[in-house]
């Protein structure tokens, strides 16, 4: 928070993150100190098969699981400590969501969906980075339509905007397409993708798809708990074959 | 199958507790209402049977007429020589005479000794008979001459011991007398908080005007000698206006008048009871409903495993019998709770019951499981029906929902025809003439019930615009209350929470906007069951709106018929309000210097047209203070109804043809016939008549009467109302400590708190099914956070904190509740300006002040039915709820 810090803050800065469920002989080590850092305005992915721990990663660096040990930073503030009603806030303010359930209230409008971070933040709307971000997600004649009347990718697109809306520090997105067929896949991804470009929007994304890890600037390979590899921007076929070599399926 | 049931229900054990909290109460208050009634009966069968232990038959006197259902005419005392005589029945093995009569004992503050409302009584002992005596003694000795026993409870709670001097005042002024020893009721402290005092005979029969005479001669028969050869040879020596029972008819006479109380008290709580249990199938249908709707996947997991309709059908109802039986039990047992609660409540409004120990009936058992399972195996009819229709399809789709069931679509139209319905069994119930009481409380009953089931299910239709009407209320009512308890309760509270290192913030009062948003939102989502919800309430609030505006439109005509009639400065009562005072009371009055006028209004019974009427009697004085609305005749006959002379009221007079002059024969109790002749024909006021079907003058009425009383009696002083006419008045009454001196304002307020407190008993019974409801809206505050899991996840993800989340869910209770306060009110108004019309007296007011705190009280239920589903809502860890699936 510190205005006068002049080194570069960085958006999300994780340090030894260890996270152990249950006790005992039944203790189960989904995260076995792990360190990121995620860079502003890039797409991350964090690629990994089931159990490997990248929930748990997104989860904790998102301020909605506490690590066991280690430290996390959001814009430079440590929140691993940070009370439940400020933690809260500070998600308002930083981090946005984009489920793989879309998870939108059935009762708003797609309109009021949208909006819902600022309303619960209780701050105004900027209208004509609604209006542009409406117009980007393509969702202009669909605002006043409720989830129900929505497909499932149009339903990922309000959630999508409902991400950003409140420009926040660093979205994050969990499975984002694994709810979605191939084609409409691909269109979130693209989206997902023009955000960062267009707004320098910071996302981590958690992914077992590597076209979707395609998309990315940085791709994390987690297993067992533990980063094992991270590559820059590659192609499908790249991040396919580290996954074999890994043994990572 | 079965074995699946159960294991549902102990997987659901919490929702499963909460569905049948409303049969818990409901069969609490049924079994609660038997206990009561079966211990009070139970209390009073001992008392008359002890009375009567040693005796085989019992002398009374005999009034000539029968006395009313609830009839208060005392049989006549008779000559006391009639002993002498069955004494010398060589049947007979011993005799006793007896006086009774009423007793007022005076405290040591100079006040009259009142417990409750209950009565003073006063018997003559016989120490050398004590076998019949309905006294026992606890410790001393019997009294002689001006000595007394009195009760072991009133000497306790008063401080008089044996050997200690006591005011006692019968019929006459009030006397000292010492006490010679104390004294209980068969077995029993007390009847029912009366007080007791025990004379011999002869200062009884002098305290009780009945000098030469008995109330009652108590017979054994002589041994060898059979009971029927003793009844025989009694009834030959027998006087006329004399009767001879055996003990057992003499105890069952006794008893006639508080059984008849007991099972009109009976009917009444269990009509509550009623009440609660109809609430409660509310809640139950509307949980399971829910309940359903959430295991929708798992039905239909079960079909596609090969379950039939019929076994999902068996398992639904299962589950509620399974639950119904337990509800049940527990219901039985809290009712012994409940029943102390009533002899407590009934108490705390001057009402004491005799209780000796709870009675607990194997009918009450039977009764209360049986009702409890029916009601709720009921109530789960319609949603195992749905759980039926679940396709084995929804077991691998997204997100299914049950589908609206067939006749869905006909819901608004059948809800109509039954509230429609409902409403015409109302009106043909109130305005078809000639209906016996019980088809009529039958119609109104069903009609009721129907229009209950009728609107709850058309409301659905409302919720919408309710909601959105009631959001703003909600909110600002919410505030108002908030910034009510925030100085006494919220920062306290948040100190303490200090002190103990919690984190929480300052508690604010103005309304969280976007929690409360979507809060308002919440509870428009799913109208039908928002409806069902706030059903329940509406109910309870219906009734207490009816009890409310009856009891308003009660009060005011009964002053308005006060102040038409009364015109005087003061009036003479007992200290109760309500019992009928000896004339000496009056006479004592009319001496004291600056008494104008002074009125008494007595009351009886006697029989004209071959039925048994009221009658009231005037002296000359009345003209000048009581006023009539005259059809014929006028205020100056009223003070000159001479030995013949009759007023009747205008219904009486058309119903036997009777106009001015007409003459027709009226036989009085003692069963001396009068020839009455109508001297002027009266309206009486909408508000009650304080006046008998006929009235007649004092004289003849002492003429023909044992022990008049009066009933009112007023006075108008020189100067009006002042506090030094007051005081007078109370002076001059100081040798009366069971009469008082009331303003004429005074006067009304004493009438009207009688008809109060009455109305305040009905709230507490209804207060019941309140308490049902209010479960209800926890129920389905609970099941919907479980069912919006995911919901709360992402809202809490996006930055929604715990505080908002409670908002929130408050929100959405205070709505329904509103709603159902808002339905509720109307519908009871709509019912009561029914009964109004149909009812002279009762004018339709509506009680503004009363629905005001009937809206405020709903407000502070929808808050409270909130506190407990928030808690757990707040509680949810955002992630678990995300992965919730």
């Amino acid at each position: 928070m510190e205005g006068t810090v002049t080194q570069v803050v960085e958006v999300v800065d994780a340090k030894d993150l260890v996270r152990v469920y249950g006790e005992g002989d039944t203790a189960v080590h989904a995260l076995r100190g792990v360190g990121v850092r995620i860079e502003p305005g890039q797409l991350t992915a964090v690629m990994g098969p089931s159990g490997s721990g990248k929930s748990t990663l997104m989860h904790i660096l998102a301020g909605l699981d506490r690590p066991t040990s280690g430290s996390v930073k959001i814009d430079g503030i440590e929140i691993t400590t940070l009370g439940d009603d400020a933690l809260t806030k500070l998600r308002r303010r930083h981090i946005g969501f984009i489920f793989q359930f879309f998870n939108l209230l059935p009762m708003l409008t797609a309109r009021d969906n949208i909006l819902l971070p600022l309303t619960i933040a209780g701050t105004k709307p900027d209208q004509e980075f609604f209006d542009t971000l409406v117009d980007r997600v393509g969702l202009a004649d669909r605002l006043e339509h409720r989830p129900a009347e929505l497909s499932g990718g149009q339903q990922q697109r309000v959630a999508i905007a409902r991400a950003l809306v409140s420009r926040p520090t660093v979205v994050f997105a969990d499975e984002p397409t694994g709810n979605l067929d191939s084609r409409t896949s691909g269109e979130i991804l693209s989206l997902m993708r023009s955000s960062v470009e267009e707004y320098g929007q910071t996302t981590v994304m958690v992914t077992h798809d590597a076209k979707a890890a395609a998309m990315a600037d940085r791709v994390l390979y987690l297993a067992d708990g533990e980063i094992v590899k991270e590559t820059g921007r590659s192609n499908q076929h790249e991040i396919l074959q580290i996954i074999d070599t890994l043994d990572l399926q | 199958m079965i074995k699946f049931a159960l294991q549902g229900l102990l997987a659901r054990k919490l929702r499963t507790a909460l569905t049948a909290i409303g049969v818990v109460l409901g069969v609490a208050l049924i079994s609660g209402t038997y206990v009561l009634t079966d211990s009070i009966t139970s209390a009073f069968d001992s008392i008359f049977t002890q009375n009567y232990k040693n005796t085989d038959a019992a002398i009374t006197g005999k009034n000539a007429i029968d006395a009313s259902e609830d009839g208060t005419v005392p049989a006549p005392p008779f000559d006391a020589g009639l002993l002498a005589t069955v004494r010398g029945l060589p049947e007979v093995g011993a005799a006793g005479g007896a006086v009774s009569g009423e007793a007022q004992l005076i405290g040591k503050d100079g006040k009259s000794i009142v417990f409750g409302g209950a009565p003073n009584l006063g018997f003559s002992v016989d120490p050398a008979l004590p076998q019949f005596n309905s006294l026992t003694l606890v410790s001393g000795a019997w009294p002689t001459g001006d000595q007394v026993v009195i009760d072991t409870k009133t000497a306790k709670e008063k401080g008089f011991t044996t050997g200690d001097t006591i005011g006692v005042q019968a019929r006459g002024a009030a006397e000292q007398m010492k006490i010679s020893g104390l004294v209980e009721f068969g077995a029993v402290s007390s009847i029912g908080g009366a007080t007791l005092a025990g004379f011999d005979l002869g200062t009884a029969q002098q305290l009780f005007d009945k000098t030469g005479k008995l109330d009652q001669i108590l017979i054994a028969t002589k041994s060898g000698t059979s009971e029927q050869q003793m009844l025989e040879a009694v009834r030959r020596i027998l006087p006329a206006a004399t009767q001879v029972r055996t003990a057992d008819e003499q105890a069952k006479e006794d008893a006639a008048g508080t059984s008849s109380f007991l099972s009109f008290l009976q009917t009444f709580l269990l009509v509550f009871g009623g009440i609660a249990l109809f609430v409660g199938s509310f809640v139950i249908a509307n949980s399971l409903s829910i309940t359903i709707a959430q295991r929708t996947r798992e039905f239909a997991t079960l079909r596609t495993l090969g379950a039939s309709r019929r076994q999902l059908l068996g398992t639904v109802v299962l589950e509620a019998l399974v639950t119904g039986f337990v509800a049940s039990v527990a219901g039985l047992f809290l009712g012994l709770a409940i029943a102390t609660g009533l002899f407590k409540l009934f108490d705390a409004v001057g009402f004491t019951l005799p209780n000796n120990g709870l009675v607990f009936q194997t009918r009450t058992i039977v009764v209360a499981l049986i009702v409890g399972v029916l009601v709720t195996v009921l109530a789960s009819l319609r949603p195992a029906w749905r759980a039926t229709r679940v396709p084995p399809i929804a077991a691998v789709r997204e997100g299914a929902t049950l589908a609206p069931g067939r006749l869905n679509r006909y819901r608004p139209v059948g809800a109509a025809l039954l509230a429609v319905g409902g409403i015409a069994l109302v009106l043909v119930g109130l305005f078809a003439d000639g209906l016996s009481t019980k088809t009529l409380l039958v119609l109104l009953g069903a009609g009721v019930l129907l229009l209950f089931i009728g609107i709850a299910l058309f409301s659905a239709r409302l919720v919408r615009p309710l909601a959105t009407v009631s959001d703003p209320i909600a909110r600002w009512s919410v505030v108002v209350l908030t910034a009510l308890i925030w100085p006494f309760f919220l920062v306290p509270l948040w100190l303490v929470r200090r002190l103990f290192g919690r984190r929480t913030e300052f508690p604010g009062v103005l309304p969280d906007g976007p929690a409360v948003a979507i809060g308002g939102q919440n509870s428009r989502r799913d109208p039908h069951r928002t409806a069902s919800t706030a059903a329940a309430l509406m109910i309870g609030l219906a009734l207490v709106t009816l009890v409310a505006t009856l009891g308003a439109g009660l009060i005011r005509p009964f002053e308005q018929a006060v102040d038409g009639i009364f015109s005087a400065d003061y009036a003479i009562t007992a200290q109760n309000n309500f019992s009928p005072l000896p004339p000496p009371v009056a006479a004592e009055i009319a001496k004291v210097p600056g008494v104008d006028k002074v009125t008494s209004v007595r009351g009886g019974e006697a029989k004209a047209f071959g039925k048994t009427i009221t009658i009231t009697a005037v002296d000359p004085q009345a003209p000048e203070l009581l006023t009539f609305d005259w059809r014929s005749g006028s205020q100056a006959s009223l003070g000159e109804l001479g030995a013949d002379g009759a007023i009747v009221d205008a219904a009486y007079a058309d119903s036997h043809a009777l106009v001015l002059g007409s003459r027709f024969p009226m036989q009085t109790a003692t069963g001396k016939t009068l020839q009455l002749e109508v001297k002027g024909v009266f309206r009486p006021p909408a508000g009650g008549s304080p006046f008998g079907n006929v009235t007649i003058s004092t004289a003849t009425f002492d003429a023909t009467t044992s022990q008049p009383l009066n009933l009112y009696t007023f006075v108008n002083m020189s100067g009006g109302v002042t506090a030094a006419n007051t005081a007078t008045l109370n002076d001059a009454l100081s040798t009366f400590p069971n009469a008082k001196a009331l303003t004429r304002d005074e006067f009304k307020k004493a009438q009207t708190d009688g008809i109060k407190s009455i109305l305040n008993v009905l709230y507490v019974l209804l207060a019941l099914s309140v308490l049902v409801s209010l479960f209800g809206i926890v129920n389905t505050l609970v099941l919907t956070v479980f069912e919006r899991t995911r919901e709360l996840g992402m809202l809490r993800a996006i930055g929604l904190t715990r505080g908002q989340v409670k908002k929130m869910i408050r929100q959405e209770s205070v709505i329904t509740a509103l709603i159902g306060a808002v339905i509720g009110i109307v519908l009871g108004l709509v019912l009561a300006s029914l009964l109004a019309a149909r009812l002279d007296e009762i004018s339709f007011t509506i009680p503004v002040a009363q629905l005001v705190i009937f809206a405020v009280v709903s407000v502070v239920v929808g808050i409270f039915a909130a506190i407990w589903p928030a808690r757990r809502a707040a509680k949810l860890d955002p992630l678990e709820a995300l992965q919730y699936e």
